[in-house]
């Protein structure tokens, strides 16, 4: 995959596969019967270079948690490799992990969900430093974290339930932030959140990467987001990357029919739209991972499938241009 | 418009607790037609919910309404007695809610559920045939692949975008003249999303259903609705025919909603966002509730509350728009066109 000024890319993921359910656990060590192998991710490359940010859009149930949580290593590797700073880190172990940790954080989906109800906000913003046993001196006050994210200093002894969404959400943006990290993985950095509190997340974390130098993966189904922020944009379907490319390119001459049909239905504050502009609606729903279907796995709701290749054959990459890929045996015929 | 189905005048709800009332609606006024489609936006705690309950009068124990009157049809529905406002929930007034999961109860199956709706409402009038044929029928229009052997499943035994199909098929099963929709895609993919708001739109157009769409997605309710109402603090703050409030917003609320909502065209440059929260009905400011948000408030402002005014149909709750309140240089609000 070309990248801007050839540097190395700050992660990535080669041929990347997580599969859930491959060894018998539980009760099915006795029975010996197994449960199907879940694909969650199969087969993905993905790269995000230094101060880049990439969007990650799908609907659910296609691999987006999974293919980040694998990034940070939070999910055993199946195969294929996770490289951070050119480093292959699929299969480190004890202080390499470690290392690799301190500069690679999450922020995940329900910060309510994700942070601890039994620690106050200081507590919970020391804990980082606590687990990476890094000196006093080395760390960053707790009151500095929150002016950080744009919290007041009085938040510091109160608990989680006592936040509001958005401002839950800033103390998991901090966390993250305290060990100063190059890349940093959103999921759903906005879901749940009123307007004008998404404006003012985004504002933030495009504030950090100006300071900090940090990448992103933001992995969100809120198109409007990716717009904003994204440089490129990848988008997933049932374990695949099936398209990924420079963000306006892909908004303006998607390439991949599913691309095409998520567009279509992302409702926009437009009310013209509504007459005339009917979205092609995609039918049905996404198929099970546990038993993905043959070949392109989006032949099932695709309008151009054939009958042929697209039912057989696993489409590879292809080139629309030096920066924009896609998976698919008609993209030709699709872009018309 | 047609004749409206639902009027609400002067609606008053205040919370109890302990000596304390705390105003959650104030002044509400609407009105829908039949196979209108209203949306209520605004952020949480504006009072969105509150409305959808107090006009199901489904309110926790320490709501209150104080004042007003809620018609459906030429019926008060404050004034009539609990049981008779009972079997009008379900089959007059239709409820979807954002998540149907708690919405359905797990233990039978979705036959015995739309079954027992049916049986509740219909008295001893309707024979087991009967009873069958219709939710078949419901479930086939809005889009289950077959309907009869999927009757006999639990609601676990679907997805997501399947049982909020399901909750729309049981809301619109004994034809309600109201349907009221609290955030019913919130829980869904956008794939999925599209899918539930062409069926609903469709179904409401469709059966004549006066439809209320509650909403905190502004670009949800551009697909789906005819008309919009700003709810900002238990208040309306504007309110008018969706392409009114899209192209012409004219209370600064609305304006820094639509101006804050991410897209590539604000790529770059910062999302204007609005500066504080909302008031918390405690400690609501004693003039118009937007002043410690608004980038144009003045004393008045602070002094008195807005009247909802009425624009050439386009209603406003803003001092700016009314040059009986003494708004300085009103010319500054009023000029600020949106897009700019």
């Amino acid at each position: 995959m070309s990248m801007e000024g050839k540097k190395a890319p700050r992660a990535e993921a080669r041929d990347l596969c997580v599969h859930f359910g491959q060894r018998a656990a539980g009760f099915a060590k006795f029975t010996g019967r197994r449960a199907p192998v879940v694909h969650a991710v199969d087969d993905v490359s993905l790269e995000i270079g230094p101060r880049e940010v990439v969007g990650l859009v799908g609907e659910s149930g296609s691999g987006k948690t999974t293919l980040g949580k694998a990034l940070l290593r939070l999910v055993p590797v199946t195969s294929g490799q996770v490289l951070f700073d050119g480093d292959d880190v699929s299969h480190s172990r004890g202080d390499q992990i470690r290392q690799f940790r301190r500069q690679a954080q999450m922020i995940f989906q329900d910060p309510h969900a994700s942070l601890s109800p039994r620690l106050t906000i200081s507590q919970l913003l020391e804990e980082p430093y606590r687990i990476h046993r890094i000196p006093e001196e080395d760390r960053t006050s707790v009151a500095h974290l929150l002016e950080t994210v744009e919290l007041s200093s009085e938040l510091a002894n109160k608990y989680p339930h006592e936040l509001s969404g958005g401002q839950a959400r800033r103390v998991g943006i901090a966390r993250a932030l305290a060990l100063h990290p190059k890349l940093l993985i959103a999921d759903e950095p906005t879901a749940g959140l009123d307007v004008s509190a998404i404006g003012n997340i985004l504002n933030l974390m495009n504030d950090i990467k100006d300071e900090y130098g940090i990448s992103y993966l933001i992995i969100t189904h809120d198109i409007g987001v990716v717009e904003y922020i994204a440089d490129r944009l990848a988008v997933m379907y049932l374990g695949n990357v099936v398209e990924v490319g420079p963000t306006e390119r892909v908004l303006d001459d998607a390439a991949h029919p599913y691309t095409r049909a998520l567009l279509s239905t992302v409702p926009k504050p437009d009310p013209r739209r509504k007459d005339g502009h009917a979205p092609s609606l995609l039918p049905g729903e996404i198929p099970s991972p546990k038993n993905p279907p043959s070949g392109c796995r989006f032949h099932t709701r695709c309008a151009y499938s054939d009958n042929g290749l697209c039912r057989t054959v696993m489409p590879k990459q292809e080139w629309v241009d030096e920066s924009h890929a896609v998976y698919c045996h008609r993209w030709r015929t699709v872009r018309g | 418009m047609t004749e409206s189905v639902v009027k609400v005048r002067d609606l008053d709800l205040v919370y109890q607790s302990g000596n304390e009332a705390f105003p959650a609606l104030s002044d509400i006024e609407l009105e829908v037609g039949a196979g209108e489609v209203l949306g209520i936006v605004g952020e949480s705690g504006c009072g969105k919910s509150s409305l959808s309950s107090a006009l199901l009068r489904l309110l926790p124990p320490n709501g209150r309404i104080t004042r007003g009157h809620v018609f459906y049809k030429d019926l008060d529905l404050l004034e009539i007695p609990e049981t008779r406002m009972r079997q009008f929930r379900g089959a007059e007034l239709a409820m979807i809610f954002q998540d149907p999961l708690t919405s359905l109860n797990p233990t039978f199956t979705i036959g015995t559920q739309m079954r027992d709706v049916q049986r509740a409402h219909g008295g001893g009038s309707l024979s087991r045939a009967q009873i069958y044929r219709r939710s078949v029928e419901m479930l086939e229009q809005v889009g289950m692949p077959d309907p009869e052997d999927r009757l006999r499943s639990y609601p676990h035994e679907f997805s997501g975008g399947m049982r909020q199909r399901i909750m729309i098929a049981v809301a619109l099963m004994l034809k309600p003249g109201v349907l009221i929709a609290d955030e019913p895609t919130t829980a869904l993919d956008v794939t999925l999303q599209a899918q539930i708001l062409s069926l609903l739109r469709g179904l409401c157009k469709e059966e004549g259903t006066a439809t209320i769409f509650i909403s905190h997605d502004l670009g949800v309710v551009a697909q789906i609705c005819d008309r919009v109402m700003v709810m900002y603090a238990g208040r309306v703050v504007e309110s008018a025919d969706l392409f009114s409030l899209f192209d012409e917003p004219l209370h600064p609320y609305t304006r820094a909603l639509l101006r804050s909502i991410p897209s590539r065209n604000r790529r770059g440059s910062r999302l204007v966002s609005i500066p504080g929260r909302v008031p918390s009905l405690s400690a609501l400011p004693s003039g118009c509730k937007f002043v410690n948000r608004c980038p144009h408030a003045q004393d008045v402002c602070r002094a008195t509350e807005p009247r909802f005014l009425d624009i050439q149909g386009h209603r406003v709750r803003c001092h700016a728009y009314d040059s009986s309140s003494g708004f300085r240089d009103a010319g500054v609000v009023t000029a600020d066109r949106f897009g700019d």
